[in-house]
């Protein structure tokens, strides 16, 4: 019998549970951190995080608030800058990135930027920041985000991170570095990787108590659902802990 | 090379470099020479309106709020801003009127702490123009360009997507793979604002901790202001000098302004102010609310010194050096409302 846990607490111990160790991550605000922190503190010890401001192969303490916090190169074994670590995801060192979004379609294109008109938007986001690079230079992306229709659409209002744009060998004809692209997706219903053809999303596995069908309607593209489904596994008593000890404010993983 | 994509933003802070290396001759000087300035002076004598601004730091990290105040004191007007992860500098900018135009990398955004209510009323009212996307690693790049005292820099960002539609950047095939890659224009900003932790009379600068983009953009600067917790002499910075980011000739001013990021971030002295930027966050969700907040914070104080009493004095500024030191828990109004 597990304890009880919340829907950020599932997302990020199933996020965590993507990381191997002596992998490196390049890893944004907010759920990504706890994540990350989780799979350092758990099966990951040698988990290389790095942060877009220059925070590398730190031991994260508590939550930062910031990619640019103190606690982003604590115990760190560099104190860098942005052009360090932006050039080791270009020449190729960096395993993971993490993603969240506003908009995503069955691509895994992703969008920050605004929802309505780009010059008379009706929200206006705040762009792309490390996103696009992220999502251009990792060797796998994994996105992070919470899914409903208006969420999961057919067409981003703004494409700011590239995905696998539109279909198999986009990527590589409009240049981004060869091999790279989305890796999974993880929402409150679900997780989701790539279909190898046709580099459109497909249904992994459903979360304990949601079903296919929960998933479906909350998607607004044609979802690729093969006949098996697995259901993920829910956040351990030790992950529990180890999450409530990261973010002892309940920051991110609320209370 | 054969073009085949350009980007429709607006070219911001391009120079010909011919132009640039002209300019740099003339106007900087190579002579060890006396900067100590005040923030008053420093902003006259550099910002002028219709600048393109960019701040050093990043988010609420290391940001000089001093001299960010001090332009909206001024009321310097019509500043472009290079929204490198601009968040509270711009957020307050944008608000106070002093940018009306901003190309985005990330803007308009408190990361954890929310989206920015006066910064989003401005862009999504056409009040604050967004000349241009582009991303974090694409500004970096345009710095470093500048920096080298080149026009264009290669990068392997931005490709296949809106961003680079939106952006001031030219994709053309690559001379030696043949491949599609992104050409960042140099950005060379007409004034760069900066808090260091230390640095002499002339300008030598340290920075503990991450440097960010703060080598670069200092290099890519036409008027750099230096804001610093304490000037030290020159003979420490001859005892240390694999710690010196930034050499004194490319520094115009240097203002001596303790707690002078506050209430961003400043590494192993003081942690955010959450409070303050609350604060801020509840208050700019109206245009009243933001001059009440400039009302009391800025124009209701002639010196820093004057606005650091009223954020609390010595005993807030205790405080946040023991958070950032781990010793105090954090505190945070945005996150009791969270938790509501």
């Amino acid at each position: 019998m597990t304890r009880k846990y919340t829907a950020t607490e599932l997302l990020a111990s199933v996020a965590a549970g993507l990381l191997e160790d002596n992998s490196s991550v390049f890893v944004g605000t907010g759920l990504p951190m706890i994540a990350s922190m989780l799979a350092q503190r758990t099966h990951a010890p040698n988990l290389l995080i790095i942060f877009e401001a220059g925070g590398i192969g730190p031991q994260v303490p508590v939550l930062p608030i910031s990619v640019g916090d103190s606690r982003t190169f604590y115990r760190a074994v560099s104190a860098s800058s942005m052009h360090d670590v932006m050039s080791a995801s270009q020449a190729g060192y960096v395993d993971y990135g993490f993603l969240g979004a506003a908009q995503i379609d069955a691509y895994g294109n992703l969008n920050t930027t605004v929802i309505g008109a780009w010059d008379h938007p009706t929200v206006r986001f705040p762009g792309s920041g490390g996103a696009n690079d992220v999502g251009s230079l990792c060797w796998r992306t994994i996105i992070v985000m919470r899914q409903d229709p208006r969420r999961f659409v057919e067409k981003l209002d703004f494409l700011t991170t590239p995905g696998y744009l539109d279909g198999p060998g986009a990527r590589e004809a409009a240049g981004l570095p060869a091999g790279t692209g989305p890796y999974r997706v993880i929402t409150q219903l679900g997780l989701f990787d790539f279909d190898e053809a046709t580099k459109r999303m497909r249904l992994l596995a459903a979360h304990p108590g949601v079903s296919v069908r929960d998933i479906e309607e909350a998607t607004s593209f044609e979802l690729i659902v093969p006949d098996r489904v697995d259901t993920t596994e829910p956040p351990t008593d030790a992950a529990l802990s180890a999450m409530r000890d990261i973010d002892p404010t309940g920051m991110v993983i609320g209370k | 090379m054969k073009s085949l994509e350009k980007g429709q933003g607006k070219l911001i802070g391009w120079r010909d470099p011919d132009e640039h290396r002209a300019w740099v001759a003339q106007h900087k000087s190579r002579a060890l020479e006396d900067k100590r300035t005040s923030l008053k002076d420093a902003v006259e004598a550099f910002v002028e309106d219709g600048d393109v601004l960019a701040c050093g730091g990043f988010g609420h990290i290391r940001v000089s709020m001093a001299a960010i105040y001090e332009i909206i004191r001024q009321e310097k007007r019509d500043l472009t801003l290079c929204g490198k992860t601009a968040v509270h500098d711009s957020d307050v900018l944008i608000g106070a009127g002093c940018v009306n135009r901003i190309e985005v990398a990330y803007a308009f955004g408190h990361e954890l702490r929310g989206l920015s209510p006066a910064s989003r009323r401005a862009a999504e009212s056409g009040r604050c123009e967004v000349v241009a996307e582009i991303s974090n690693a694409g500004y970096q790049w345009r710095f470093s360009a500048a920096a080298m005292g080149l026009s264009f820099i290669p990068a392997r960002v931005m490709l296949g997507t809106d961003t680079l539609k939106k952006s001031s950047a030219t994709v053309v095939e690559d001379p030696f793979t043949g491949k599609p890659v992104t050409l960042l224009p140099a950005c060379y900003p007409n004034v760069v604002l900066m808090h260091v932790h230390r640095c002499d009379a002339y300008g030598n600068a340290q920075i503990d901790g991450i440097t960010i983009e703060d080598f670069e953009l200092a290099r890519a600067a036409r008027r750099l202001i230096l804001t610093t917790e304490r000037v030290i002499d020159n003979e420490s910075i001859r005892e240390t000098p694999q710690d010196t980011v930034i050499p004194y000739y490319l520094v115009d001013a240097v203002v001596e302004v303790p707690y002078g990021a506050h209430p961003t971030l400043m590494p192993d002295l003081y942690y955010f102010d959450e409070q303050h930027i609350g604060e801020w966050l509840r208050l700019s969700k109206t245009e009243a609310g933001v001059a009440e907040y400039l009302d009391r914070y800025v124009f209701g104080v002639d010196t820093f010194q004057g606005y650091l009493e009223l954020i609390g004095g010595a005993e807030q500024l205790e405080y946040l050096r023991q958070v950032e030191h781990l010793e105090a828990p954090l505190q945070a109004p945005w996150l009791e409302e969270k938790r509501r």
